[in-house]
């Protein structure tokens, strides 16, 4: 059965001018990279989270709705309530010796956690990381700590090297050094990501966004083709993601209605 | 031998439909549910303007069953109707429509009859017993027999697709509000819906779960009180009867229909069994006829009565 989990914020962190880390008094060891919480803001509503780490458990959270507003008030020994891990998490090939991240945004959090993981268990990791602008990096100290490599983008470089994350990912795909590539972040560079990995034979793994509503699969409010992405997400292979027609082309809102990008 | 069965003069592969409100906001989940072994699938009920539905949490899953509140989140009726429309597969398309009142439910008839030419539905679903959305279903008293009887005739002036009248198992006296339905010309009863409203309230937070407070309970603990509420439509009407609430396995299938069920239809399955558990659910009724000698589910509708 789903348990409603309550406890302690330990530690909140200010990652940028407007993302929080918040780390809870929880070892939620079951926590796998890719994988989910649904938090409830009791009284406000309830949004599903990246995991950032499983123990002690973090979340990174952007202040640009009610909850996550909310979220970013929290402070140390405030409570928390969340459900999950939910959904599917990033698969890492049996011998895999080196993987690729790259991340775009907020994308980079459920990334570090997979990075993170990898180190773990002796498996490199390189990381490109990808921004607007160096203001709106996060997690660059993490990532430094758990990859081999990391390399920075900015959409107007004032950090790193200027332009999107394609022309580093590029240059890494095609040095064919990796078991596997994954991406999060803007849903086009993540297509940009997958068909890249196809042409190059590299198999690659992509994260989804939808809005979502009940969280187990259930609802149908964050269906792309079919899929749910709660449940059989949010977590794809590139080519499961590139045989969505919607993939990179469109969305539902919060009634069911199509937006095409 | 097998599982076939006939809707309203249409052949369906097996006698389980995916429920409204599960898994069915788009065509390609529709389709999706198909694949997973449905013989007929109910679309996302349609309002006449877009809805959003209530704040979360949504849905909690409590000891044997799932508590829900998602408040009609739907594209409304005309972007609903595209969306699904162009049903070409051989699977039936049921459209299930929500309104706060016989007019509301007359236009959103009359706006599924007018698509109907592309549209490829098989029937009209009007759910009058949603227990956790104001001004719709229980909460706006649309269970009492008289409600029923005039939202029923309403509709059926405005269109010429069958007609399936879906109850609460919340309001006592299933068995009247059923037979008035008949009276008014309704072509099959959906006997079931989510149960209650009940609450979950965290012990922690000091508060009611659900971002609406309270929800519709559904899944296996609810199954006792939809098998009496379907035995007792079952003695109260001639028309079918959809058995709804609590299948998670043939032998609930099975059940509901020895109950006096026609067809059986499901949605909290696809939280304990995954999307595949539909095609599952039909695999273990064929398994159980067989290893009974049962030839045709014909034998079992109704075979718990008298």
């Amino acid at each position: 059965m789903i348990k409603i989990h309550t406890n302690v914020v330990k530690k909140v962190s200010e990652e940028n001018y407007r993302v929080k880390t918040i780390e809870v008094e929880h070892a939620l060891e079951e926590a796998l990279p890719g994988q989910f919480l649904m938090v409830w803001m009791p009284g406000v509503g309830e949004r599903p989270m990246s995991i950032g780490n499983g123990y002690p458990l973090t979340m990174s959270v952007a202040n640009v709705g009610k909850v996550s507003a909310a979220m970013t008030a929290l402070r140390p020994g405030d409570m928390i309530s969340y459900r999950g891990p939910f959904g599917k998490p990033f698969a890492v090939p049996k011998d895999a010796k080196r993987i690729l991240v790259i991340g775009g945004g907020y994308g980079v959090v459920p990334l570090y956690f997979l990075a993170k993981r990898a180190k773990e268990n002796d498996i490199g990791a390189v990381a490109v990381l990808g921004a607007r602008a160096a203001k709106d990096i996060i997690y660059e100290k993490q990532l430094f700590a758990v990859c081999d490599e990391v390399f920075i983008t900015t959409d107007d470089g004032s950090r790193g090297k200027k332009g999107t994350v394609m022309a580093e990912a590029e240059m890494l795909i095609r040095s064919k050094k990796f078991d596997c590539a994954y991406a999060c972040g803007p849903e086009m560079m993540m297509k940009a990501v997958a068909q890249l990995c196809r042409q190059h034979g590299m198999p690659c793994q992509v994260s989804l966004e939808r809005y979502m509503k009940c969280g187990m699969g259930v609802c149908g409010s964050c269906v792309v083709d079919g899929k749910t992405v709660c449940r059989d997400g949010p977590v794809f292979s590139g080519e499961e993601a590139l045989a969505m027609g919607e993939f990179g082309k469109a969305h539902r809102d919060a009634t069911g209605v199509l937006h095409e990008r | 031998m097998g599982l076939e069965s006939v809707m309203f003069g249409r052949k369906l592969k097996n006698p389980m439909i995916l429920a409204s409100g599960i898994l069915g906001m788009t065509r390609a989940s529709l389709e999706a549910a198909c694949e997973n072994g449905c013989g007929a699938v109910t679309a996302k009920s349609l309002t006449l303007e877009p809805r959003k539905g209530h704040e979360g949490p949504n849905i909690v899953e409590v000891e044997d069953g799932l508590l829900n509140a998602m408040g009609y989140p739907n594209p409304g009726i005309v972007a609903g109707l595209k969306e699904f429309g162009g049903w070409k597969r051989s699977e039936a398309l049921i459209i299930s429509i929500v309104g706060k009142n016989k007019e509301e439910f007359a236009e959103l008839a009359e706006k599924v009859d007018a698509a109907q030419k592309t549209l490829g539905a098989t029937a009209i679903e009007a759910v009058m017993s949603c227990p956790h959305t104001p001004g719709y279903g229980t909460m706006a008293g649309q269970g009492a027999p008289e409600c029923v009887a005039s939202i029923t005739s309403a509709i059926k002036k405005k269109t010429e697709l069958p007609l399936i009248i879906k109850l609460s198992p919340s309001v006592p006296g299933e068995g009247k509000a059923a037979k008035a339905a008949e009276d008014a010309g309704a072509d099959a009863i959906n006997m079931g819906n989510s149960l209650g409203p009940g609450m979950v309230i965290d012990i922690h937070r000091k508060r009611p779960f659900l971002g609406f407070g309270v929800g519709g309970m559904s899944g296996p603990a609810i199954k006792p009180i939809v098998i009496r509420c379907v035995y007792d439509v079952y003695r109260s009407v001639k028309i079918p009867i959809i058995g709804t609430g609590g299948i998670n396995s043939g032998r609930d299938a099975i059940e509901m229909m020895m109950a006096g069920a026609t067809w059986v239809s499901a949605g909290s399955t696809a939280y304990y069994r995954g999307p595949e558990a539909f095609g599952q659910i039909c695999r273990e009724m064929e398994a159980w006829m067989k290893s009974n000698g049962v030839s045709k589910l014909k034998g079992m509708i109704g075979a718990a009565h008298d």
